[in-house]
């Protein structure tokens, strides 16, 4: 197996997609000439021309809205947006046609579209570039939310998703662009709404997704120093989400926190945190505990923005706090 | 002299078909209003009464073969215009299972894949960037269809408008973006809230062409219609026009109007768009009152038909209610 950058992976992803079914185009600001804001579209306008990967001007409604109708008439469109931060701008455009566009037409209308991008908080970006927005999308009804944690995951999973008649958010983090893993050479597929245990364990489970699976799975050593076996679930898709993979793990352990990037209110985590405690009840020994964002806009600082986003210690004391040790 | 000029290039078989298309939404939304009267249509519910030229007009021009038509939310004229079977548009209103969207959408979501009409969108101004999204793909397929974006002038303001009118030209998509602008934005006149009140301008800001068009008269907006479809067809270029037009009712079914005089909706009522057409093939000798009577009548009953057929209709099964939010994607492959 080849070890390669996420960002290679995400770019394996849509070339391999691409070759093989000529619906699928790519745009979005800065993907063609300039290769990419963060490089992810690296070569693929001379790969394959600018027919099919073009850049847009910065009008983030109007060219989702224009995948999404491109889509409803039968192409396969994969949108960039620079980051999630932007998609802002484009919210009605995925909120009220994407989302709903097969239901309000009685399922005619299918809409096979990839949103994807650098989502949650980077380094040195303050409030309105560094914010994990999973929730807002997660929240809709008619959208798949799709959200990797390593370079294997994230091609398996953007494959599967650009071959979805569904609309998928694919969220990346501009921090795991450069990490590495190992991916087959085969072609191969990672199914959307399945979980995937990255280390067993049987005294706690650590609910989590994309960026900070890696930081859940340090904590999980430092654990394991302590002499506590820590399950680290990464659910990988948000929505549909695999609660069965949830409930299995946390009626093992008995104990559950979940690790979120998010603001705590109305969050992916706390939505998982009232599951476990609605479906577990009788299996839980502790209070379901969430490990989130802080309530705060993201500061500048660095300093102040690690502390603001969850940690190896918040983790380690939370998994703590529901062992009562 | 310009209209007799109109009425006798198309002919009484074309003009048959325009005053057919303008009749049946006329006597459409008559029943639709009286269903909504009735109580058996709740909601929102925006008629086209006064604007049938427009959609009659516009959307008889095209080939619903290769082209498209993307529509806002007072769309019960475009899907009509567009070849949906009015006892599906009926039963949506009704709410019933056999409607067009299996009662699902209501009045603002009428849609017919198969007939390549594409919506019925209740945000203002949220459907014209997915009427450029149809023209990538016509573009992308090097088709030679065309779809035509329809919204109001309250919707001329948005981003969405301006962002659109900038990309079609930029990628040059086989758009035709068309306002109806019936002159009010709910209860806003659209002079009070525009930098400029003749639109057709605001398509030179984006190097695209932009007509004023009577959007009272059918045939005058037909024969538009056909010359822009030639040119957009031939260099795959974005069109911009205004029809100018007037809705009789109120914004929706709960709006009095009260904003504007009883002299200007009589100004627009003396220029009706059946009556209009009716005139001029009656004056060029191709249509008899007795032919218009035998005409009318049909329509009258084919919507008649459609309430009936409406009020008929089964109520969704509850189970509907989680039916059609996600395609099942498990065989994937």
């Amino acid at each position: 197996m080849a070890t390669i950058t996420m960002r290679e992976a995400l770019r394996q992803a849509m070339e391999e997609e691409m070759r093989r079914d000529e619906d699928v185009l790519l745009f979005g600001e800065e993907v063609a000439q300039y290769n990419g804001a963060y490089k992810v579209t690296q070569g693929l306008l001379d790969t394959f021309g600018e027919k099919r990967v073009f850049d847009t001007p910065i009008s983030e409604e109007g060219f989702t809205g224009m995948g999404i109708g491109a889509a409803m008439a039968g192409l396969r469109p994969i949108v960039e947006w620079m980051t999630f931060n932007f998609s802002l701008m484009a919210i009605d455009q995925v909120y009220n046609n994407a989302a709903k566009n097969l239901y309000m037409s009685g399922g005619q209308m299918k809409n096979p579209i990839v949103f994807r991008g650098p989502n949650g908080p980077a380094e040195y970006l303050a409030s309105q570039h560094s914010q994990a927005l999973q929730s807002i999308f997660a929240h809709v009804p008619g959208l798949k939310v799709v959200a990797a944690s390593t370079p294997y995951d994230a091609k398996g999973l953007l494959k599967s998703s650009i071959r979805d008649d569904n609309p998928v958010l694919f969220l990346e983090a501009e921090m795991m662009y450069s990490w590495k893993g190992e991916v087959p050479e085969d072609e191969y597929l990672v199914p959307i709404g399945k979980a995937d245990v990255k280390r067993a364990g049987g005294d706690v489970t650590l609910v989590c997704y994309s960026k900070p699976t890696k930081m859940v799975l340090q904590a999980a050593e430092e654990l394991a120093k302590e002499g506590i076996e820590a399950e680290v679930l990464d659910l990988r898709t948000i929505r549909p989400l695999d609660e069965q993979a949830i409930y299995d793990s946390v009626r093992k352990t008995n104990r559950c926190v979940v690790v979120d990037e998010s603001w705590p209110f109305a969050s992916v985590g706390s939505h998982i945190g009232w599951l476990v405690s609605r479906n577990c009840f009788d299996y839980l020994d502790a209070p379901v505990e969430l490990v989130s964002g802080e309530d705060v806009p993201m500061p500048y600082n660095h300093t102040l923005e690690l502390a603001a986003q969850p940690s190896v210690d918040k983790v380690v004391n939370a998994a703590k706090s529901v062992l009562y040790v | 002299m310009a209209q007799k000029k109109l009425v006798e290039k198309y002919g009484k078989k074309t003009n048959m078909e325009l005053l057919r298309q303008v009749l049946l939404i006329r006597r459409f939304e008559e029943r639709a209003a009286q269903a909504y009267g009735l109580r058996k249509i709740g909601g929102f519910c925006h008629l086209y009464i006064g604007e049938e030229a427009v959609a009659g007009g516009a959307i008889t021009a095209l080939d619903m073969a290769r082209d498209y038509v993307v529509a806002a939310y007072r769309d019960h004229g475009h899907a009509l215009a567009a070849g949906m079977d009015p006892n599906g548009v009926m039963a949506e209103l009704y709410g019933k299972a056999t409607g067009c969207s299996k009662g699902k959408g209501g009045s603002m979501h009428m849609f017919d894949r198969e007939k390549h009409m594409f919506g019925g969108n209740g945000i203002v101004g949220g459907q014209i960037p997915v009427a450029t999204g149809v023209g990538l793909k016509i573009k992308y397929k090097e088709e030679d269809g065309v779809v035509l974006g329809f919204f109001g002038d309250g919707a001329i303001h948005q981003g969405s408008f301006h962002e659109s009118m900038n990309l079609a030209k930029i990628y040059n998509l086989p758009v035709v973006y068309i306002c109806e602008n019936n002159h009010y934005g709910m209860g806003t006149d659209f002079k009070r809230v525009s930098s400029v009140h003749d639109f057709s301008q605001m398509a030179d800001a984006y190097g695209i062409e932009g007509r004023q068009v009577n959007g009272m008269d059918p045939l005058v907006v037909y024969d538009e219609m056909t010359q822009v479809l030639e040119k957009v067809r031939k260099n795959s270029t974005p069109m911009f026009l205004e029809m100018l037009t007037y809705r009789y009712k109120g914004h929706s079914m709960s709006d009095p109007a009260k904003y504007r005089s009883k002299d200007e909706l009589q100004e627009y009522k003396d220029q009706d768009p059946v009556t209009i057409l009716q005139k001029q093939m009656s004056e060029a000798g191709q249509l008899s009152d007795k032919e218009f009577e035998k005409l009318d009548k049909e329509i009258r009953d084919i919507c008649a038909a459609a309430v009936k057929f409406a009020e008929e209709s089964p109520e969704p099964e509850l189970s509907a209610l989680y039916e059609d939010v996600l395609i099942d994607s498990s065989s994937l492959k």
